[in-house]
């Protein structure tokens, strides 16, 4: 579905996306993990036509983001990180909006695919209120609703769900669970382990512009570790990650300091490769 | 060009119609406020005992507040809320990603700066009106305008793209249209000015509109000169919002 080639994003002599290699499959959660300034964002905004490419190129079902943006524009749908609703429009007429701008002229269809994504994203009772009264989840959810007006192929979702409470996430993870459901391929941007955990089939890691691990979940697990150490030694949380519970345990037992052992997670995962936590 | 072309340019203008039917009792409201205190202090308070070219102040600044307001209305109905979209609520994102054409984005909301200006202008007629003063609006007077309030919303597309922020757009309006407003023709007529002030005023977009409204409500002849200097800066403005839009979509 999407081939990213050679990618590269400069701005000035600052390297944000470093000639990334990437294909994300037809029908796949596929989840970029990484801390803020990692590059996740950027190559989200080449992807969708919002940053120009510096050098490579991604294609995208068969068009390529250089050459064929007007075929690209209807592939893909877009929830970029910020809240971008038009706040002096009902939720209605934002969708409204979407729709006649991806040129879908006939009022009925217009009309019954408007009602039917209202529905899928559980806003039908406030489609007539000026979204600017929305909370921050229906929000979010309205934004979804605007991105799959067109029917995109391949849904790409910067940072879906920050700022939002645990309860609101689940449900947007469940919307973006059926919406793969119904054969949408998905690409989000996420620096939630447990969201890329959740939700992806595979997850890309980024730090400093370039892919450093490329797996599923379980995957990068088995290459790291599946269970951690930690320990506190003068003031400070200390952590290693070992493949089985017995080595975890050979190594807590020499420990001076109290340990404790427990599964290994992506945060691990991100710390075994990189050296820092994902957010910080 | 694209064959949605026009659909899209509706689509921009539908937009700003929708909201405009929702606030169009508070927009009425406040665009009668400053006419009507300019009418108020310089036409009746000021110019009471004012003749000029043998006929009252009033008659001769109205076309002038006309030309003044319309300016106002058209860039301000425009710039500010664009300058959001583009800065603080992201909204101006969904049109680039979206196959509408820069083109078609930017003669949707200069259509959509044009309707406000001209209602502006109702509005002063009907002031003026009620005052015992009848403007003339027949003939090329519409026209004019329209053309006045298409160089403004032009204008406002193209400051709302280039300010860096919301309030540099305020400095823009100080800086530009503020000066225009008092200098150009609206007020007084700007003889008295040294030459080579006076020419520069002359070369400015809201001279040739004040003085072609004044004209034509006075039922005086139309200068052609006015409406090519205005059609220059149609051009000028059109093109420089265009270019700033599409690099935007190339940053």
């Amino acid at each position: 579905m999407l081939k990213i080639q050679n990618l590269c994003k400069n701005f000035g002599t600052r390297v944000a996306v470093d000639n990334l290699i990437l294909e994300i499959r037809t029908g796949e959660i596929f989840g970029l993990l990484g801390p803020n300034g990692a590059g996740k964002t950027t190559l989200v905004r080449m992807l969708t036509l919002l940053a120009k490419v510096t050098s490579g190129t991604a294609i995208i079902d068969g068009h390529d983001i250089l050459t064929d943006a007007d075929s690209v524009k209807e592939l893909i749908g877009v929830v970029p990180q910020n809240l971008n609703l038009d706040y002096d429009l009902t939720g209605w007429e934002n969708l409204q909006l979407q729709a006649r701008m991806h040129h879908i002229t006939d009022h009925k269809e217009c009309d019954g695919r408007i009602a039917d994504i209202l529905a899928f994203v559980e806003l039908t009772d406030r489609a007539q209120d000026i979204c600017r009264t929305y909370s921050g989840g229906m929000k979010r959810r309205l934004m979804i609703g605007m991105a799959l007006v067109h029917k995109p192929k391949i849904l790409f979702l910067d940072e879906p769900t920050v700022g939002l409470d645990p309860q609101v996430r689940r449900k947007m993870w469940d919307l973006i669970r059926s919406m793969n459901a119904n054969g949408m391929t998905v690409l989000l941007t996420t620096h939630y382990i447990e969201e890329a955990e959740q939700l992806c089939d595979r997850v890309g890691i980024m730090e400093l512009g370039k892919l450093i691990a490329l797996e599923t979940p379980s995957g990068l697990l088995e290459k790291v570790g599946k269970f951690v150490v930690e320990w506190m030694k003068n003031e400070n949380s200390n952590s290693r990650v070992f493949a089985t519970r017995e080595e975890a345990m050979a190594f807590a037992a020499e420990l001076e300091e109290n340990a404790t052992i427990r599964a290994a997670n992506l945060e691990d995962v991100f710390i075994e490769l990189t050296g820092r936590k994902v957010n910080e | 060009m694209n064959k949605m072309f026009f659909y899209d340019v509706y689509t921009v203008y539908w937009r700003d119609w929708i909201v405009f039917t929702r606030t169009y009792k508070k927009f009425l409201l406040s665009r009668m406020v400053t006419p009507l205190l300019y009418i108020l202090a310089f036409g009746i308070g000021l110019g009471r005992n004012i003749s000029v070219d043998g006929g009252s102040y009033l008659s001769f600044i109205i076309p002038g507040m006309i030309a003044m307001n319309s300016m106002n209305i058209s860039f301000n109905s425009v710039a500010s809320p664009l300058n959001m979209s583009r800065l603080y609520y992201h909204t101006l994102e969904t049109y680039i990603i979206s196959p509408i054409s820069t083109w078609a984005f930017v003669l949707g909301k200069v259509f959509s700066g044009i309707l406000r200006g001209v209602i502006s202008t109702g509005i002063i007629w009907v002031i003026a009106y009620a005052l015992g003063v009848k403007v003339y609006v027949g003939g090329w007077f519409i026209p004019v305008l329209i053309l006045n309030c298409g160089v403004f919303s032009a204008l406002g597309v193209a400051a709302a793209m280039a300010m860096p922020t919301h309030e540099d757009m305020g400095n823009f309006s100080t800086y530009v249209l503020v000066p225009m407003s008092f200098l150009c023709g609206t007020f007084f007529k700007a003889d008295g000015f040294p030459p080579f002030i006076k020419y520069f005023l002359n070369l400015l977009p809201l001279t040739p509109a004040s003085s072609a409204l004044r004209a034509l409500a006075q039922h005086q002849l139309l200068h052609w000169s006015w409406i090519a200097i205005m059609g220059i800066y149609l051009a000028l403005f059109l093109y420089a919002s265009y270019y700033l839009i599409a690099k935007k979509r190339e940053e």
